[in-house]
């Protein structure tokens, strides 16, 4: 099918693509790569009247480096990501898990912040920000705002993301050369969409000296449990693969066209297995 | 409401400057607008990789983009490639090879094969089938499109 017909802004600051956001009447959507919303809009499942293509802001493409951390705009691309040596140097987990996103016709388009907006909870970059410990930076005519990763993504395509808010950047703490990464998921064909992901970030030094585990496509949202994380960081005993097992039982799980609940409660069990023992190696 | 914009592009080394309706994607524009129906149409969600093309040297999604967002930009369909040497090494091995049935992925697949080729890709077969795995092909099973493609850059490597 073919998009219904809307208006088309293309503005070229951050504070115009704002006030049309603001001031326009209707439904109002962001265009960022289109690889989500273009699919949408062609299956009719979305239809905007005005349309604010993001692609012209070029204030919102940047990979900065600051003492502490790497500093990423919006509309950065998933490629840009990949062909950066900040991101290589300080995000190895990045390095890890982009290859999986999609195909590179894709990620030649798709952007960061397209993917943390969208929520959706099978893909790997929600996982990957609240794995990271990073902040997005939302900015509305109004004010900035900055929220943590682990409180921006509420549920199946849902973030806290206010009407008339813009992602800008996200923060991401860098990481040392000690800390460990580890990333691991089962797709049906390499870049389709995972049956079940997980995301680990094992911080040795610093503040933020903590291991995260986050699991992505299992359930309707990107999902953290500390109790497992408590259970990984103690000396591993004998019987830590029936503890981590139980622990995975606990977990809320929800099926999707890719596999029910159960085979993702099983496949949570062996991303989790396959991503800690890459991490020893 | 049919609102439209005026677009100006090089495509395939040729200037063009058209009024188009903002909600036609690039795909259509280039097959319906200016009768390049080299690229195809399959699945319209991004998913089959049938309208791949070439847009400022970066291989991108034809259905996924408006024709809009192309203003300003260098596009290279399939029919573009026909003058890249490489390109006719890479049809003579999908022929050689019977990479091709009905030829509906063929345009969308040579684009992401030249890439790969382009990128200096090896002929390691998991590699090749990792980087074509955004292309469906509903006929071939793929494994003659792997072997064109190998063959493609071993010949490039001796030559
Ligand atoms: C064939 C195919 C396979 C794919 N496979 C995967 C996969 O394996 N894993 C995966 O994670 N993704 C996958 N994707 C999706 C892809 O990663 C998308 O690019 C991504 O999810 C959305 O990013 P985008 O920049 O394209 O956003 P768009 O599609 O342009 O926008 C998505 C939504 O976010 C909103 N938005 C965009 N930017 C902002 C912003 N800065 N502030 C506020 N709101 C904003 C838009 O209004 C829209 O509602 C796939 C896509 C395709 C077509
Ligand atoms: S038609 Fe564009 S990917 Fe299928
Ligand atoms: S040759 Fe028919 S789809 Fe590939």
């Amino acid at each position: 099918m073919k998009a219904s017909d809307f208006s088309y802004e293309n503005p070229n600051s951050l504070n115009a693509a704002l006030a049309l956001l603001a001031n326009q009447d209707g439904d109002v959507q962001l265009l960022a790569g289109g690889q989500s919303l273009m699919p949408m809009m062609n299956f009719r499942l979305a239809a905007p009247d005005t349309l604010v293509d993001l692609n012209g802001v070029k204030e919102l493409q940047f990979i900065q480096e600051t003492e502490t951390s790497i500093e990423i705009g919006a509309m950065t691309r998933y490629v840009q990501l990949e062909q950066s040596p900040l991101v290589t140097q300080h995000i190895p987990l990045f390095a890890k898990a982009l290859p999986h996103i999609a195909h590179s016709a894709i990620r030649n388009r798709g952007t960061i912040g397209g993917s943390a907006a969208l929520a959706d909870p099978a893909a790997e970059m929600p996982a990957l920000l609240i794995a990271l410990g990073a902040t997005l930076n939302l900015q509305s005519l109004t004010g900035q705002r900055s929220v943590l990763a682990d409180d921006f993504f509420l549920g199946l395509y849902e973030t806290t993301l206010a009407d008339g808010e813009i992602i800008e950047s996200i923060s991401i703490p860098k990481l040392a050369s000690t800390d460990r990464t580890g990333f691991y998921e089962l797709a049906r064909r390499h870049g389709d969409y995972a049956m079940a992901g997980v995301a680990v970030v094992d911080r040795v030094v610093g503040d933020l000296a903590s291991l995260r585990v986050v699991f992505f496509a299992i359930s309707d949202r990107p999902v953290r449990d500390q109790k497992m994380e408590d259970l990984l960081q103690r000396p591993s005993a004998n019987d830590e693969q029936q503890h981590l097992k139980e622990a995975i039982g606990q977990l809320e799980f929800h099926g999707d066209l890719n596999a029910d609940a159960a085979t993702k409660q099983h496949l949570a069990g062996v991303v989790l297995n396959r991503a800690l023992k890459e991490m020893e190696t | 409401m049919n609102q439209r914009h005026s677009i100006s592009m090089t495509v395939n080394g040729e200037a063009i400057t058209m009024d188009v309706p903002v909600r036609m994607n690039l795909v259509d524009f280039l097959r319906n607008e200016l009768g390049l129906t080299g690229s195809h149409v399959g699945c319209e969600h991004g998913v089959c990789g049938a309208c791949t093309l070439k847009i400022d040297g970066e291989m991108v999604r034809g259905c996924l983009m408006l024709a809009v967002q192309a203003d300003g930009c260098t596009i290279t369909t399939i029919e573009g490639f026909a003058d890249d040497p490489r390109s006719d090494r890479l049809q003579a091995a999908f022929e050689r090879n019977n990479a091709l049935q009905c030829g509906y992925c063929t345009p969308g697949m040579l684009a992401s094969a030249l890439d790969y080729i382009e990128a200096g890709g090896s002929t390691d077969r998991t590699a090749i089938r990792q980087h074509i795995s955004g292309n469906y092909c509903r006929c071939t099973g793929y494994q003659s499109i792997v072997d064109a493609i190998a063959q493609t850059i071993e010949e490039g490597q001796k030559s």
